[in-house]
């Protein structure tokens, strides 16, 4: 062994020492607690994941939570016994917060689990060991708890010059690295040099104070015994020695530069227990979970060190220390210059608990009151890292964080010597821990709205793209159609002559002029659809409205040019033998297409103003127009091969086969209609137009799929049919879940209410029965629907009917789960209101808000249109007897329910401006109290409603079936 | 007489030699500032709520250069309107309760098993944070979150919470000490004794 030279470093202060209390008793081995609590970061970096669950045995050392990332550790069990509890617990931190904790109840065996020593890890390989380390949970046990692995591996960037072991302990009362030299010396430097094997330094050196003579002399003894070359430096006693920067600097006389590491040096600095933990693991297998700490303090009778195992409450400690718990003043983890007050004894130890301080007043009194700095210089005097304190102070103290940082501090070790020398009692280092609090979260905060700024960006710009793409698709569109509609024209004139070379009636000229007729209305109608186009786009209602009048009269004219046209070609041509079939076969075509196109167009514009009356009236012409264009054409078709007389006999199959095609066809763009339409009802669910109109398109693909049916063999047809069930099965499942939802909310209001034993209570109550009514019908439904889908399967024409009625009940339901979450936001907000105080009777003053009465207007409106349409699908599907009074009364319990539910969004918008606008409390209670007569009305309503329907509509549906 | 004319000859020839190696070195060298909408842009809180009445923290950046008032962004609070005042050097003023309060930070988290999927909230999200496709379950990346509220209104069954974002043991910071004036009559260091005696 040798001795190593001895620099010094600036600053540093001599506070009394304190640690001969603790060193009077040998070391002590508490008896278990009844439970270990271990938090699950006990360390720097990310939490631990827990590996076990509650109730699970565990054997002392058995991993029961593992690293969660880089920087993160592994945690055992001290001990064996069972997993109570994974939970929230106080753990040992200044705020006093809970962390999430693996609590075990000892089972007294103490069994360790198998313990296998990495016999070979000198020649094993360093990555394996490193992480043999990790496995161990082994953490720096000096300080922060930095994981080993990862300081050792950073340690591997340069070239290591000096590796130090920290021995110094300079903080006053604190011994435990004292003890733990004396009690394990021979581990302690079998850890050093296992380490010194991972990381090859060029020296080793242990660098320990000179007021532990005891543990000086032990060391050499082992060293010398050993013949080891590692060293020994013994420093003079001077607070803070220990801090790694200055151990550093003590040993080596070279500077830690700021903002740098000691590895980025070719320095590794080690803490003596973590030496030891690194020895326990390679040569015994114990993973770290148990370690030495001091317990000291006036108010413990018996203050010593124990070797105690992770997770032991304070309080089992306080005890064995025989606490006198009158003279208990002030409980700090640490010592008195680094540590933090404890607000309870409950709170477990932790691998970085070196000392646990029991002061009474007198020891530790009430700081003396804060005066202002006097610029005396003693702090900068005392700085171990040569740091201007009061500049700090005056910075921290205005907030100016940039400067606080240009003043370096970030290199502050919070050692607490500029707040000891300080004459005006300023608690320095508190200012510097929440400046540097401060820095941390605007930092935190920069890189935060950075991301945030970046992501706003990136949608935007994604939008912008959507946006134009739509555009350029939509004049793409506009071309092709402008150039399909000049085909049309070429066609025309083309067909024209043909008829006139071959019959030259006058026929043929009046077709000509009335397709040059349809051509410039067309062109026009089109013109005033693009204008009508932009001005729903630029939204302006006035012009829209001329436009769609206009809109709709150039259509009028163009069918009735088309209507003529068709006739005049229909009769012109008779005369033709051969070509005049094909002819009008292929403008039977064009019709087709064109009316296709315009369909398209007009649904298109529907899409974007779903709400517009008279656009939806057109589609449905144009719809008609081309279902007429379709049947001409397929008559034709069916007729050509006929009439032909150089008709083959595969004619009138091609022919069928294209009907065929054609009848798909259309299946397929209602099906993507009616979901088109769907998916805008989803999204305004309460406008009974769209509603009816999803009727309609559901009639129509009905319809199409009948005559789909009728066209193909029976085991095709049943095909689609099948699936449709599947489908309808599906969709009432879901239906079902909602429906229980709202059970479930309702169920969750009801007993907040209760709780609060509010008035709303009965409503609530109320809710809950409507909404369990409604989950019950849907279950009932859902098990129908189940026995009879398979039956419904083989006959294609039945499926339709069900489908009918799912749907219909769908949208409801959506509606109602819509509703129901409108109540309970209303219930929220009064809810709220009762908190604050407010009075029932106060929110139930008298009114009535314009607003109200126009969104009920126009509800009424809505029904009003909703009624008829909604109405005919059940009854033109139903082939028994007609459900139409079920129907009518299912209707109206919607209606009355959509009331219900306005109402109560209008009472949830005024109770939340209520709460904004106290000022305005007075109008808005009365529209608040307006808006709730309302909503009491609608329920009234419905309740009778729903008791008379329960059972009809049962019948109803049944009768569906 | 002609000393003067020749000092005056040289004080000319100098000066126009200097004007010109600085005209061409402010040229040469000139450096572009950053823009005084970016510097209010970065002060800003980025959370994208629209409370301040623009759509987005940028467009408020714009309309603060052009005059607005400096005090319409709840999120930022106090702290955000102090750092508008020093840059561009003009009086603090409280925070426009017009434009809502001042809350802890909150991030939004969806009841996923009561939501529908109908992707309304995704539409409203100004910074992506939440992730779903239509007819399946939603829910939001707490660390994208900015907590702005705009994904509330627009669920139709009202199953996203705002939550408040709790203090950790990780996330708790020191609090600042109270400072001098919190002990009244004790300016005098050696006030203290007295205390001790009685
Ligand atoms: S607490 Fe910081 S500023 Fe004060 S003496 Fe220690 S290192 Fe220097
Ligand atoms: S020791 Fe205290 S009073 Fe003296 S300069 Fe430092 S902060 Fe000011
Ligand atoms: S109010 Fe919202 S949108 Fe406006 S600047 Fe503040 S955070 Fe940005
Ligand atoms: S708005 Fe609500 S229901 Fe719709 S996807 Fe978002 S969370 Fe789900």
């Amino acid at each position: 062994m040798q001795t190593a030279s001895v620099f010094s470093f600036h600053g540093g202060i001599h506070p009394p020492e304190n640690k001969t209390q603790s060193l009077r008793l040998p070391l002590g081995r508490p008896s278990l607690p009844t439970e270990l609590v271990l938090p699950l970061g006990q360390h720097i970096g990310q939490s631990s994941r827990p590996l076990v669950n509650i109730g699970d045995k565990v054997l002392k050392g058995q991993t029961i939570a593992i690293n969660n990332g880089f920087l993160s550790s592994f945690l055992h069990a001290p001990t064996s016994g069972t997993i109570k509890a994974i939970e929230e617990r106080p753990i040992a931190h200044p705020s006093g917060l809970s962390d999430v904790c693996i609590v075990i109840a000892p089972d007294g065996e103490e069994k360790w689990s198998t313990l296998t020593p990495l016999q070979d890890w000198n020649t094993l390989s360093k990555t394996d060991v490193l992480a043999y380390l990790a496995e161990m949970g082994i953490v720096g046990m000096g300080g922060a708890g930095f994981p080993t692995q990862v300081k050792l591996q950073g340690a591997h960037k340069h070239p290591l010059t000096h590796f130090i072991i920290n021995a110094a302990e300079c903080e006053p009362y604190i011994t435990a690295d004292d003890m733990l030299i004396r009690e394990k010396t021979i581990e302690l430097v079998l850890g050093i040099e296992a380490l010194q094997h991972l990381v090859e330094a060029e020296q080793v050196i242990i660098g320990i104070e000179d007021n532990k003579p005891t543990a000086i002399a032990a060391l050499n003894k082992v060293l010398s015994d050993r013949l080891s070359n590692i060293k020994v430096a013994v420093v003079p006693t001077k607070y803070p020695s220990g801090g790694e920067k200055q151990l550093i600097q003590l040993l080596t006389g070279k500077e830690v530069p700021s903002g740098q590491y000691p590895a980025d040096i070719g320095i590794l600095c080690q803490n003596v227990g973590t030496c030891v933990a690194v020895h326990d693991a390679i040569h015994l297998g114990q993973p770290l979970i148990s370690r030495f700490t001091t317990l000291t303090g006036d108010a413990l009778k018996a203050p010593q060190n124990v070797e105690v195992l992770l997770g032991t409450p304070i309080q089992h400690l306080l005890n064995y220390a025989e606490n006198d718990s009158k003279k208990l003043k002030r409980l700090v983890m640490g010592g008195p210059m680094m540590g933090f007050t404890l607000d309870s004894a409950n709170v477990p130890i932790v691998k970085t608990s070196n000392c646990v301080l029991a002061a009474s007043k007198k020891e530790l009194p009430q700081p003396a009151p804060e005066q202002a700095c006097i610029r005396c210089g003693m702090c900068e005097q005392a700085c171990p890292a040569s740091l201007l304190p009061q500049q700090l102070l005056w910075f921290s103290k205005s907030q100016e964080l940039e400067k606080a940082e240009h003043y370096n501090l970030f290199d502050c070790i919070e050692c607490g010597a500029c707040s000891y020398v300080c004459p005006s009692s300023i608690p320095l280092v508190q200012y510097y821990r929440h400046t540097k609090s401060s820095i941390r979260e605007a930092r935190e905060a920069a890189v935060k709205s950075d991301l945030a700024k970046q992501r706003f960006e990136a949608r935007k710009a994604r939008q912008d793209a959507e946006a134009a793409e739509k555009e350029a698709k939509r004049l793409a569109r506009q071309k092709a159609s402008a150039s399909k509609s000049s085909e049309t024209k070429k066609v025309a004139p083309k067909a024209a002559p043909a008829a006139a070379a071959t019959t030259a009636t006058p026929a043929g000229d009046d077709s000509k002029k009335l397709k040059i007729d349809l051509a410039i209305a067309k062109t026009k109608l089109k013109k005033l659809q693009k204008q009508l186009l932009e001005a729903q786009e630029n939204e302006h209602t006035e012009e829209i409205n001329t436009l769609q009048l206009q809109t709709s009269a150039q259509e009028k004219a163009v069918a009735l040019l088309e209507e003529q046209l068709a006739n005049a070609v229909a009769s012109a041509p008779a005369p033709v033998p051969k070509a005049p079939a094909s002819d009008e076969l292929k403008k039977a075509k064009v019709d087709v297409a064109l009316s296709g196109t315009k369909l398209k167009k007009a649904q298109k514009q529907l899409a974007e103003s779903p709400d517009d009356a008279e656009l939806q009236a057109k589609v449905a012409g144009f719809e008609k127009e081309l279902a007429d264009a379709q049947a001409r054409l397929s008559k034709l078709s069916a007729d050509a091969p006929a009439s032909s007389t150089a008709a083959t006999s595969a004619a009138p199959k091609a022919a069928v086969s294209d009907e065929l095609k054609k009848a798909k066809v259309d299946v397929a763009l209602l099906g993507v209609k009616l979901k088109k339409t769907q998916k805008q009802l989803a999204e305004s669910p309460d406008d009974a137009e769209l509603q009816a109109k999803v009727a309609g398109f559901e009639k129509e693909l009905n319809d199409a799929q009948a005559r789909l049916a009728t066209l193909t063999d029976q085991a095709p047809a049943a095909q689609p049919a099948a699936a449709n069930a599947g489908d309808e099965l599906k969709k009432l499942k879901i239906d079902t879940a909602i429906a229980k939802a709202a059970v479930k909310k309702v169920e969750k209001a009801l007993k907040k209410a209760e709780d609060l034993n509010s008035p709303e209570l009965d409503t609530i109550r109320q809710q809950l029965k409507d909404a369990q009514q409604r989950a019950d019908d849907l279950e009932k439904a859902l098990a129908n629907p189940n026995t009879t889908a398979p039956s419904a399967t083989p006959t294609a024409s039945s499926a339709p009917a069900p489908s009918q009625q799912a749907n219909a009940d769908k949208q409801r339901k959506i509606d109602l789960a819509i509703a129901k979450a409108a109540v309970k936001k209303a219930e929220k907000g009064i809810l709220v209101l009762q908190e604050q105080g407010q009075d029932q009777a106060q929110i139930e003053a008298s009114g009535l808000p314009d607003k109200l009465s126009a969104a009920r207007a126009k509800l009424a409106d809505l029904e009003a249109k909703g009624e008829s349409p909604a109405a005919t699908p059940n009854n033109a599907e139903t082939t028994t007897a007609a459900p139409d009074e079920a129907a009518l009364k299912a209707e109206q319990i919607k209606k009355q329910k959509i009331a219900a539910a306005l109402a109560k969004a209008q009472i949830n918008k005024l109770t939340k401006r209520l709460a904004d606008s106290p000022q305005d409390a007075d109008s808005i209670q009365l529209e608040i109290t307006a808006a709730k007569q309302k909503q009491q009305d609608a329920e009234a309503q419905l309740t009778q409603l729903q008791l008379a329907q329960v059972t009809p509509s049962q019948d109803n549906t049944q009768e569906n079936r | 007489m002609l000393t003067v004319l020749v000092a005056v000859g040289i004080l000319l020839v100098l000066s126009l030699i200097f004007g010109a190696i600085l005209g061409y070195a402010n040229v040469r060298f000139h450096v572009e500032g950053d823009p005084i909408v970016d510097q209010i842009d970065a002060i800003l809180p980025q959370t994208q709520c629209g409370q301040c009445g623009h759509p987005g923290c940028r467009p408020y950046a714009e309309a603060i250069s052009n005059g607005e008032a400096i005090n319409h962004c709840p999120p930022g609070g106090q702290a955000t309107i102090q750092a508008l005042a020093d840059l561009l050097d003009v009086e603090a003023i409280p925070l426009d309760g017009d434009h809502g309060t001042e809350t802890a930070k909150r991030v939004a988290v969806i009841r996923e098993d009561e939501c529908i999927g109908c992707t309304k909230c995704i539409q409203a999200c100004p910074v992506d944070a939440i992730l779903g496709a239509a007819k399946q379950m939603h829910t939001v990346i707490a660390d994208e979150c900015t907590g702005c509220d705009l994904c509330v209104e627009p669920c139709p069954v009202d199953c996203i919470d705002m939550v408040e974002v709790g203090v950790t043991s990780r996330t708790w910071s020191w609090e600042k000490p109270q400072g001098i004036a919190a002990q009244p009559g004790s300016i005098i260091a050696t006030d203290r004794q007295a205390e001790v005696v009685h």
